[in-house]
């Protein structure tokens, strides 16, 4: 069985235009580093794993989102793009749509 | 994937007593495999920010794919009191997991009413940085009970716990707690008792040795890192390490083992001494070697 919250996330237009720079704002700031869209922030020499968390945090409070169940993988904040598709599906998509 | 009631951890509950650094990561990782946790702490300020400190290292771990899949997450009770908790009116307990300060008056306290009130024949873990077991059974009701295993932090993403089998450690203690840590998908590797075990007696006197390096002007804290792990292999350098654990915990650490060894390389060197005494305890308080932000 597939669970929607399983889907590999992708990339979406609009919202990565305005959700993006702001992302890559925080990042800069609390890395001291420029993060490209694609770049994998947790491959070697990169960031640590427990910086997710911050991640998660930053993007529930700043875009009104809940980050729960199986949408809590590392791969869904591996890049600036992943974080923001998440966000905009998250955002669109009925309460309980999404993990358990 | 929910709803399927073949947690392993499922009724079983533990008391966590601490809802610091430790306590608060053994909640998670407890909570994270299905057991229900009562947890108690004496400052109420901790108390009141446990749901959300442990919550986050839930779903810390989760997101680092370290807690098994489907596990129906196991309950978390604050408001609870010692003696409710202790004498099964919140549920019967699996064990006692003791987590408060390293200081061995507050521990052996907390211990003897602990014991005093439990079902004979319930485990009471201390997670104990260096305190000798056997010193601890001294003052419990039933020394037998007792055990150490010092789960390292955060709890939940290191896979290997030392189990300290103190002189009076019962046999049933011991099998009971590793059949725990297995419920808790961790590796246990039973030693001896005596002051630091072995990770703490090798350990901290090691990160005391970098604190020291550094006060000597020899190089700075990022160059000791980078050189424990680029030439050692070590996973975070000495003194990141030193920031998880909590200055001041290794403080008290450096001060139980030096005062139960004599050896001189315990004694806390004043570099980490004027740290603590200026409230930079690391990660917990946002500095201490490093500066951090959005502290877990
Ligand atoms: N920090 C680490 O990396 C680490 C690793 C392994 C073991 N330990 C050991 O775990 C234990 C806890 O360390 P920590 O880092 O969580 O310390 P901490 O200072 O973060 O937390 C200790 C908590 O215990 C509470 N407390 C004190 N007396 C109490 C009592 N009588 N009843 C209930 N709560 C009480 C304090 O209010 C505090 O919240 C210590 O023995 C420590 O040596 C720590």
């Amino acid at each position: 069985m597939t669970v929607p919250s399983d889907q590999e996330v992708s990339d979406t237009g609009d919202r990565f235009d305005t959700a993006a720079p702001e992302l890559v704002r925080f990042l800069t700031a609390r890395t001291g580093r420029t993060w490209p869209p694609d770049t994998d922030l947790f491959a070697t020499g990169g960031l640590s794993s427990l910086f997710a968390m911050e991640l998660v945090v930053h993007l529930e409070q700043t875009y009104g989102v809940s980050v729960r169940g199986t949408d809590l993988r590392l791969d869904n904040f591996r890049t600036v793009r992943r974080m923001v598709a998440l966000v905009d599906r998250l955002r669109n998509s009925e309460p309980g749509d999404h993990g358990a | 994937m929910t709803g399927q009631n073949t947690t392993p951890g499922a009724a079983q509950r533990l008391a966590v007593l601490g809802a610091g650094v430790m306590g608060t990561g053994i909640a998670a990782l407890a909570i994270g495999h299905g057991i229900a946790v009562s947890m108690i702490d004496v400052d109420r300020r901790r108390m009141a920010e446990a749901t959300d400190r442990v919550d986050r290292q839930v779903r810390t771990a989760r997101l680092m794919g370290a807690l098994p899949e489907g596990t129906r997450p196991g309950v978390l009770d604050v408001g609870v009191s010692l003696a409710d908790v202790s004498t099964g009116r919140t549920g019967p307990l699996t064990a006692v997991v003791e987590a408060v300060t390293e200081d061995p008056n507050a521990k052996a306290k907390v211990l003897a009413d602990v014991s005093a009130l439990v079902a004979p024949g319930t485990p009471v873990v201390s997670n104990t940085s260096s305190i000798p077991i056997g010193e601890l059974a001294r003052s419990v009701a039933r020394p037998e009970d007792l055990i150490g295993s010092h789960f390292m932090n955060p709890p939940y993403l290191i896979r290997t716990v030392e189990v300290i089998r103190g002189p009076r450690t019962g046999p049933h203690t011991l099998a009971a707690v590793r059949g725990l840590l297995t419920t808790l998908g961790r590796e246990s590797v039973v030693v001896e008792d005596a002051p630091g075990f072995v990770t703490s007696r090798i350990l901290h006197p090691m990160i005391n040795s970098a604190v020291r390096v550094v006060a000597a002007g020899t190089a700075s804290v990022e160059s000791v890192d980078k050189l424990l792990q680029g030439c050692l292999g070590h996973p975070t350098g000495p003194l990141r390490t030193a920031d998880l654990i909590g200055l001041d915990n290794l403080v008290d650490s450096l001060w139980v083992l030096h005062e139960r060894t004599g050896d001189e390389n315990c004694r806390p060197c004043e570099l980490l001494l004027t740290k603590v005494r200026s409230g930079h305890l690391g990660r917990k308080s946002g500095r201490g070697f490093y500066h951090y932000e959005g502290d877990l």
